[in-house]
């Protein structure tokens, strides 16, 4: 087996691990990789979010696995500090010595601290780490202590790192400072027109911007800092951070005689090697043709061809595409191709609109007819479906691409088959459409799973929903053969018209009879409108799928399944030893659920009733894991028991579990609540997920388990809990209108244009006017609440459906057979 | 052949909905449809071999009355027992009638 030292754990390193590893099924090398930080890889392009509340766990980027410590190891906390080219070997910071037959040097940048006068000082901060951010956390939190207010901070550099800085001390609660030796913000992607408003923009989001200006000094003032500006200006400031550009980390490579370009960077050929055969670089601290890529998409690439080459390839990168998109403190910007209109002759059309605060510049070939580049300011919707049109032939008037606005289905057709849709992943627009073909991919999550299209910046999914319907996939919303509409459409036709009836509905708006996909989705919104009655009255019994007709989970043996609602996971010993009685009595298999409560099979449909007797009069509930319901409010002991807790989870668990129940959705809904950062109850793998912080919860939606796990999206930072459940309350009520049948919250959200963001806006700042709507809503299901199964016990109509035979009311089924094991009974 | 076997009321039938009996020993599935309509078929769900169908949803498959198997899903056409979302899979059909409100069924010879 070859041996193959990677120095550098950050985004690249870990990309060409992973390429490796997808390539090199037969394991011809044992890969080491030697990281610096004490973290592994992580995303340092969302570092920002960081401050969002966004845990480091979030931000990691090593799969489960990936270091099995025989295949391929990772140590972290240790630098190389010395290559024996002759020898191949490395020496490392801890001493050890490990021989390679191929190095690859992953080294990164480090952050360019301009010479000032004073740049060493306690309270100078860099932004290029984990670590970077917690410490400049720390400062901004004790400097506010300090004084009792807020801390005040400059940012000097105003590119899109100084841009991602500044927006971090705005969320640490500063007003900061931001000083650009450029005339404008951003002076690399924008020209002066996007840079006139992005300057607008971003000062009226309380920063103040220095441009044309440079740090003269920062000297101690009283235990602050005082800064004097080229324009005289003197800023007295607890924090200053430096995010003036990187400089490539070529040291280690200059040390062992390998040359760098002219501006730094260590010489690579298109290879990705240096000239030491055995040794490559890639990244940040890569230089090509003298040229050095701060982007991590170059990196990516080179990380690719470094992989192909190692597994017997003949890759060439290729140079990389620059484009960036970006929302800076909440503003969109875009830059891509030849935003600055350097090739020759080349034309500029360009749509200033100072109302709608947008600016948009397209650089055109000097006969029109073809896209070389283009800036976007305030509005970069359009930026997944001009930038792979890049060098592309244009049909019509390159204006029409910018205003008015287009319809972005129509663009994606006329792109060419060559183009890149995700410039993450280098995916084109053919290969997306061929794996579309040949899988029969029929959803976006699909489509990410099998090319990794739209899982890096996920600025392109939206195109990836029209090449879904380019490729001639259904994207009928109908919900059936009787129904036309999508599942939110019916919602609104029943909450509008005030249809009660399945048949009226049917008669009304679909036709035939309905089917076992329509039924239970018309069965679950008119539950929805807190006006329906018991779930088997009337019409409603014939709706209902098996599981909500009997009340109880079907099992494979035509036996089913009885859970009791044990709110928040808690319950005491006297209850717990009703269940186990119940258990016994009806020789029921039982087993502890993951949500936290009990789970009794192989109760046959007459023995349902009896059960469910003894159950409510010990005070139990229906537990609704037979309805596309709420289902658990996980929880961990939090603060009551526990040392770490720093809130009561259990408590809320059961507030939020109790207020909740028996709510019907498109499909079943369980959340969590964690009483610490620890996250023992799971909530992030949650449709609503709870974590408590030191100052109140963090509210997590859109998580799922199951067959396609995803992590739940941060909604909400250190709230209270009425805002909490407040929040809550317009999430679910909102999920249930809008989303199609049998949707899990996790690709609901997913599917939400505009995301995460989106949803806030609609939940907390009522960007719709719908939230008093959703609140009422909420506050009907809450009241109107009744108990499923004591609605049964109380009444003989109902009663009357749990027979095994209408013509043999006592007899058991016959063919249920059971057998035992680990002492109990089985399915036969 | 056997003889007709009396089951229950028809009044004892929801509309839309199915209920399970035993018929000379066999375990068959009655069902009233929204026009009225009585069907029998076998109890039986030929892909999982549980019995079962009777607890299906009733509904139709371009104006064919059917059934779906509570367990995968597979629906039934009614009238000919056969399965419409699977090719091949059918289950057995039954006589049914309703004589002075008292609804009779008679199992046919496989």
């Amino acid at each position: 087996m070859n041996e193959l030292v990677v120095v550098g754990n950050g985004m690249v390193g870990q990309r060409l691990v992973d390429a490796l590893h997808e390539r090199d099924a037969g394991s011809a090398w044992r890969i080491t990789v030697i990281g610096e930080e004490s973290r592994r890889a992580y995303d340092r392009v969302a570092l920002s979010s960081y401050f969002d509340g966004v845990a480091a766990t979030e931000l990691d980027l090593v799969g489960a696995g990936c270091y099995d410590g025989v295949h391929r190891t990772l140590h972290l906390d240790e630098a190389v500090t010395a290559i024996d080219r002759s020898a191949r070997t490395v020496t490392t910071s801890r001493g050890r010595s490990l021989r390679y037959d191929a190095l690859v040097l992953a080294t990164g940048s480090a952050p360019f601290v301009p010479p000032v006068p004073g740049r060493e000082l306690p309270g100078c901060h860099v932004y290029r780490t984990l670590d970077d951010l917690d410490a400049i956390r720390a400062a901004a939190e004790a400097a506010a202590r300090r004084r009792g207010g807020r801390a005040a901070g400059m940012v000097v550099g105003g590119g899109l790192l100084g841009l991602e800085a500044a927006r971090a001390l705005r969320l640490l609660g500063m007003s900061p400072h931001v000083v650009e030796l450029a005339p404008r913000l951003m002076p690399l992607q924008v020209d002066e027109g996007g840079g006139a408003l992005l300057r607008r923009l971003i000062e009226a989001l309380d920063v103040t911007v220095h441009t044309d200006c440079s740090v003269r000094r920062i000297e101690c003032d009283r235990g602050r800092l005082l800064a004097v500006l080229t324009n005289e200006l003197e800023l007295d400031l607890d924090l200053v951070v430096f995010s003036a550009g990187v400089r490539p980390r070529d040291e280690l490579a200059r040390r062992a005689g390998l040359p760098a370009g002219p501006r730094g960077g260590i010489e690579i050929d298109a290879s990705c090697r240096t000239p030491d055969e055995r040794i490559y670089a890639i990244g940040e601290c890569a230089a090509l043709d003298g040229l050095s890529y701060g982007l991590v998409a170059p990196g990516y690439a080179m990380a690719e061809v470094v992989a192909d080459r190692l597994s017997g390839g003949s890759a060439v990168f290729g140079g990389a595409d620059t484009s960036t998109k970006l929302k800076l403190l909440g503003v969109d910007v875009a830059s891509f191709g030849d935003a600055h209109a350097r090739t020759p002759g080349a034309l500029e059309v360009t749509v200033n609109d100072p109302v709608e605060q947008t600016y948009a510049k397209l650089v055109v070939s000097d006969d029109a007819t073809t896209l070389l580049g283009g800036i976007l300011v305030g509005d970069a919707s359009r930026y997944p479906m001009l930038r792979p049109l890049v060098g592309a032939a244009l049909a019509g008037d390159p204006v029409g691409l910018i205003a008015p606005r287009g319809s972005a289905a129509a663009d994606a057709i006329t792109m060419p088959d060559t183009a890149q849709v995700c410039s993450c992943h280098a995916v084109t627009k053919g290969a997306i459409r061929e794996a579309i073909a040949v899988s029969a991919l029929t959803d976006v999550p699909g489509v990410k799973s099998c090319t990794k299209a739209g899982t890096g910046c996920g600025s392109c999914v939206p195109l990836l929903k029209n090449l879904l319907a380019e490729s001639g996939v259904p994207m009928s919303t109908a919900l059936c053969e009787h129904f036309g509409h999508s599942r939110a459409e019916l919602f609104d036709i029943v909450r509008v018209t005030g249809i009660t009836t399945f048949t009226e509905l049917v008669q009304r708006h679909g036709t035939g009879r309905g089917c076992d996909i329509c039924k239970p989705a018309v069965a679950s919104i008119l539950a929805s409108q807190s006006r329906a009655g018991h779930v088997l009255d009337g019409e409603q019994a014939a709706l209902q799928d098996t599981n909500d007709h009997f009340l109880a989970n079907i099992q494979r043996n035509g036996t089913y399944s009885v859970v009791p609602r044990i709110p928040g996971g808690e319950i005491t010993p006297d209850k717990l030893l009703v269940i186990a009685e119940v258990a016994r009595d009806f020789a029921l298999y039982t087993k502890i659920t993951g949500g936290q409560r009990i789970d009794l099979f192989g109760a046959r449909v007459e023995q349902l009733p009896l059960i469910w007797k003894r159950l409510v009069d010990a005070g139990f509930e229906s537990g609704h894991a037979y309805g596309k319901a709420v289902r658990t409010v996980k929880s961990c002991v939090g603060s009551t028991w526990c040392r770490y807790g720093v809130q009561d989870s259990v408590s809320l668990a059961i507030e939020l579990e109790l207020r909740y129940r028996g709510l019907r959705a498109p499909h079943k809904i369980k959340a969590a609540v964690s009483g610490c950062a620890r996250e023992c109850a799971e909530a992030q793998s949650k449709d609503v997920g709870i974590i408590a912080t030191e100052h109140g919860w963090n509210l997590y939606v859109g998580g799922n388990g199951g067959f396609r796990p995803r992590h739940a999206d941060l909604l909400l930072t250190d709230v209270d809990t009425a805002t909490l459940i407040r929040t809550v309350d317009r999430f679910l009520m909102f999920y249930v209108r809008t989303a199609d049948r049998l949707e899990r919250t996790a690709s609901w959200v997913a599917a939400l244009d505009g995301g995460i963001d989106y949803l806030r806006a609609v939940l907390v700042d009522d960007s719709l006017g719908i939230c008093e709507d959703l609140d009422a809503a909420m506050a009907k299901h809450v009241e109107s609440y009744a108990d499923e199964w004591a609605g049964v016990l109380d009444d003989p109509e109902r009663l009357s459906r749990f027979v095994s035979f209408v013509n043999a009311p006592g007899v058991p089924d016959p063919s249920v057979q059971f057998r035992t094991a680990r002492g109990q009974r089985t399915p036969a | 052949m056997t003889a007709w076997t009396r089951v229950c009321e028809y009044t004892d039938l929801l509309p839309e909905r199915g209920v399970a009996a035993l018929v000379a020993g066999e375990q068959v599935a009655l069902f009233r449809t929204f026009d009225g309509m009585l069907h029998v078929i076998g109890n039986r769900d030929p892909f999982t071999g549980a019995f079962v169908l009777a607890r299906g949803i009733v509904g139709t498959r371009g104006g064919a009355p059917t059934v779906a198997s509570p367990l995968f899903k597979q629906v039934f056409d009614l009238r000919t027992g056969e399965c419409v979302t699977e090719a091949g899979a059918a289950v057995p059909v039954h006589d049914v009638r309703c004589v002075d409100g008292v609804v009779e069924v008679r199992l046919r010879a496989p």
